[in-house]
């Protein structure tokens, strides 16, 4: 079975555009959530983590220029262009592979360009680009992919699925490359929704803390490019193990008892022929609402791992939604190639029922893989391992 | 590994389809919400959590659940059964009901009751509960029913051995248009074993097409 690498990445937070600066960002222990007091996002001032929007403009500008394409900034969408940004900056070194044969773009959106339902937007695009296969038809053909992009939209474990999905397939040996991006926007849409549920915190979220009240949405794109060639590639990580699950249990609501994640995590493991003990750390789902971090305490105990540094990103950048699988991947794919935990954002002292080890100080240490997990709506679970090449 | 469909079902406008049979629906109706109610009665299922799901789930939760009325229980083990499902327009039809809440400031009114269907593998996990299915999920977007898709995925999963059955298909909705097709997936050999029959349709892209077109 051909193994798969990853090759090439690129994330977009509000803690800045490349992966390098939101590294730098979540070792200082900076946070991109802030006040938004101007009612764009809900009538009541809400915490939450944007995407600097002139930035954007400028990245936007300079990746089109530098792609060699002359198009109108004006026809993309806010959340296309953080797709292309994301797209072409993770792929520039490997200009060749985006038109190859043997080359599968996969895009993960749990909402796409939602935004244009607003009725002062609705009008600006053609009505069919509120459709998930046409935000990914315009991105296909910007680039100028071959193939029809794969399109997962499976809630909050769409990144990581996107990313198994393409492994897998490269893995059975029907593409030799991919190119796996995740984005979601923030727009009122999704904002309201999460304040009805009475899910959202006012202030940066703390998952796995005593003090956690919920959770902090934030926007992002990030990209990971995958390769079965190493020899091409400064191939140093693979992805080794993969599962996902359902909790059958609840549509909204976490598993009780976490049985249906630590079967996702064990699955993975075990193709990856890991036993619990040798996982270096676990980068969690934590979204710091009570219900969700205490499900993946118990998980975490039940699948063994009580004793693996955990941590969650989500106190950095939020909750990235359909982006956050692939963002959270990348940056832990990068905290395994340095050797360096990273902080849990937002954590002081744990307040969920098993006695989890949560990371509570940035430390160097030798890491040979990493366990990747996420829960969503509708009770699904997604669990990826990332190993060192031959380790 | 040989795959087979061991049973199947789809619903639209004009009827619904299990297997080799088709039922049209005992009144005419020319909108969703009556004709889906009609249906669910006639059907004789007793699930009240049925009326609080929206229109996809509704239609998704009834394709499955007469197909399942026709799956032997001991096909597959529910931790091992997969759910990969498809369609083209999303949870769009909830994301306009959910839109409308939010029009005006004056009348802001978002629900979580209604917010937590604009997302389309709400679907699966409705049909993960329903029959206790804990197996691998994905929710994949097509402008098209796509079978090359669906049987790539499907196979992908059978292959790898990370599934023992597998519930694919479409389900799309949006206003009153509407169409499913949910087809029930496992081994040959098990499909012997479990029914002790033989003849199935293949797992196929052109099983699939012809299946769903003459639903």
């Amino acid at each position: 079975m051909p193994e798969v690498f990853i090759a090439g990445d690129h994330v977009i937070t509000s803690l800045g555009f490349g992966t390098s600066s939101n590294l730098e960002c979540l070792y200082n222990e900076v946070t991109g959530i802030r006040m938004v007091p101007d009612g764009t996002l809900l009538p009541s001032p809400v915490s939450a983590s944007l995407v600097d929007p002139t930035v954007l403009e400028e990245e936007f500008l300079d990746a089109m220029r530098s792609f060699g394409k002359d198009v109108d900034p004006g026809s993309f969408t806010h959340l296309e262009k953080l797709f292309i940004v994301s797209i072409f900056r993770a792929t520039c070194d490997y200009p060749a592979l985006i038109s190859d044969q043997e080359t599968l773009l996969v895009l993960s959106t749990t909402k796409g360009n939602i935004d244009l339902l607003e009725p002062g937007k609705r009008d600006r695009f053609p009505s069919d680009r509120i459709f998930l296969w046409q935000l990914a038809k315009v991105i296909q053909d910007y680039f100028g992919f071959i193939h029809p992009p794969l399109i997962i939209s499976n809630a909050c474990i769409s990144g990581l699925v996107a990313i198994l999905t393409a492994a897998r397939y490269m893995q059975a040996g029907w593409f030799r490359h991919a190119v796996v991006s995740g984005g979601d926007i923030l727009s009122e849409f999704v904002v309201s929704g999460f304040h009805s549920f009475q899910s959202l915190s006012q202030k940066p979220c703390r998952p796995f803390d005593t003090g956690r009240d919920g959770l902090s949405l934030g926007e992002g794109a990030a990209t990971m490019v995958l390769s079965t060639s190493p020899l091409s590639f400064p191939g140093e990580i693979s992805i080794t193990g993969s599962a996902t699950t359902n909790d059958a249990n609840h549509i909204s609501g976490p598993s009780r008892t976490g049985y249906e994640l630590s079967l996702a995590m064990s699955r993975a493991l075990s193709e990856a022929g890991l036993s619990p003990g040798e996982i270096g750390f676990i980068n969690a789902h934590g979204t710091a609402t009570p219900f969700n971090d205490e499900m993946e305490s118990k998980a975490l105990a039940l699948a063994q791992l009580l004793g693996v540094p955990v941590n969650s990103f989500k106190g950095y950048f939020g909750h990235t939604l359909g982006a956050a699988g692939v963002v959270e991947s990348v940056l832990s794919v990068h905290s395994l190639l340095r050797d360096r935990l990273i902080r849990s954002g937002g954590f002081a002292a744990l307040g969920v029922p098993e006695p989890i080890s949560v990371i509570d100080r940035a430390e160097s240490r030798a890491l040979r893989n990493c366990l990747k997990t996420a829960s969503g709506f509708g009770g699904c679970n997604a669990a990826i391992v990332f190993q060192k090449h031959g380790l | 590994m040989k795959l087979v469909i061991v049973s199947y079902a789809g619903i639209t406008p004009y009827g619904i389809r299990i297997n080799e049979q088709s039922r049209l629906p005992e009144e005419k109706f020319s909108t969703f919400a009556p004709f889906i109610k009609s249906l669910y009665k006639e059907e004789g299922i007793n699930y009240p959590k049925f009326y609080k799901m929206d229109s996809l789930s509704k239609l998704g939760f009834l394709s499955a659940e007469v197909m399942m009325k026709v799956v032997n229980p001991a096909l597959a083990d529910p931790e091992k059964t997969g759910v990969v499902l498809s369609n083209a327009a999303s949870s769009l039809d909830t994301d306009h009901a959910h839109q409308e809440t939010i029009r005006n400031r004056s009348e802001y009114f978002p629900s979580p009751s209604v917010f937590v269907y604009t997302l389309p593998n709400i679907m699966i996990g409705e049909i993960c509960i329903r029959h206790h299915l804990k197996g691998e999920n994905a929710f994949l977007i097509s402008r098209n029913f796509d079978s090359h898709l669906l049987y790539r995925y499907v196979t992908g999963l059978f292959q790898s051995r990370r599934v023992e059955a597998c519930i694919t298909g479409w389900v799309d909705l949006l206003k009153d248009q509407f169409r499913s097709l949910l087809m029930m997936v496992v081994p040959a050999e098990k499909a012997v074993i479990a029914e002790g029959r033989g003849s199935w349709f293949p797992f196929s892209t052109k099983t699939m097409d012809t299946l769903f077109n003459q639903t």
